[in-house]
């Protein structure tokens, strides 16, 4: 089970009203690399895992996963909450806004909705943990996109420090892949 | 919300922090004691800093004990904080 804890992951500070920047951080909120769909793969993952260091580990960052998807709603919601109407007009929030108001939605940037097709569940340990390595490398590009647009000093501050969580877990994806193929190798008698 | 509490709450934040570094790392090397070691003592840093924290503001986990009124719903909401006072 979870419980949930009353702060974020990162202190979420934006400087500025931007909705643009808004609609396309939530590429991150509910696109195809995004935090939602890294999130549910993990912890989708988890029950066919042979190792008690894998199974930790999904339990862990796909936890983490669901810190960075509420910092995510957190940055969106912080860029658009003291817009007008006015401000949001022209900008390709509008259409967001025609239908969900100001609350963050599990869509990309381009407004399709997330879909469980993003993420996969093989019941296959190898292909498992190579797609979540995968997963990690295409979320720190997306997070390269988004700073490169973003003219918010706050939020490129936090798009950093999530870029970095990327890395962080391409590196113990890629140990826990190593793990599971010494255990499974050590199980083969010739 | 006031500086002191979005101080002391940024202070949890950070030792939280190690404790999630600290805890992956520790999903794959589970016999490094000197990373079990780090992990622990901040692991107990964080318990004390946290009691500190519900005392003066009310629970961060619905687990938690309160005060009469229930103050687990008192805002502000970690999305609802300006972090920036601190």
């Amino acid at each position: 089970m979870w419980i949930y804890e009353k702060k974020l992951q990162y202190p979420v500070v934006v400087d500025t009203c931007n909705p643009t920047l808004a609609a396309m951080l939530l590429e991150q909120f509910g696109g195809a690399d995004g935090e939602l769909s890294a999130g549910i793969r993990y912890l989708t993952q988890r029950w066919t895992m042979p190792t008690n260091k894998a199974k930790g580990l999904l339990t862990d960052i796909g936890t983490e996963e669901m810190a960075h998807w509420e910092i995510v709603g957190t940055l969106a919601w912080k860029l658009v909450k003291d817009a007008s109407v006015e401000q949001i007009k022209g900008t390709p929030f509008e259409a967001h806004y025609v239908n969900h108001g100001k609350s963050p939605f599990p869509h990309d940037a381009a407004g399709a909705p997330w879909t469980a097709s993003y993420i996969q569940s093989k019941g296959d340990p190898i292909a498992d943990l190579h797609e979540d390595m995968a997963a990690e490398q295409k979320a720190r590009a997306t997070y390269e996109w988004l700073i490169s647009i973003s003219d918010d000093p706050g939020v490129t501050d936090t798009l950093r420090f999530l870029r970095q969580r990327e890395i962080v877990h391409f590196q113990r994806f890629g140990e826990a892949l190593r793990i599971v193929q010494e255990e499974l190798d050590s199980k083969k008698f010739y | 919300m006031n500086r002191e509490q979005v101080c002391l709450l940024k202070e949890i934040m950070e030792i939280s922090f190690v404790l999630d570094e600290t805890a992956l790392y520790l999903d794959t090397h589970p016999n490094d004691e000197k990373a079990l070691r780090l992990h622990n003592s901040y692991a107990q840093r964080y318990s004390e800093m946290v009691s500190l924290y519900e005392a003066k503001y009310g629970p961060m986990k619905n687990h938690s004990m309160s005060q009469y009124p229930w103050a687990y719903i008192n805002d502000p909401w970690p999305w609802e904080f300006d972090y920036s006072l601190c």
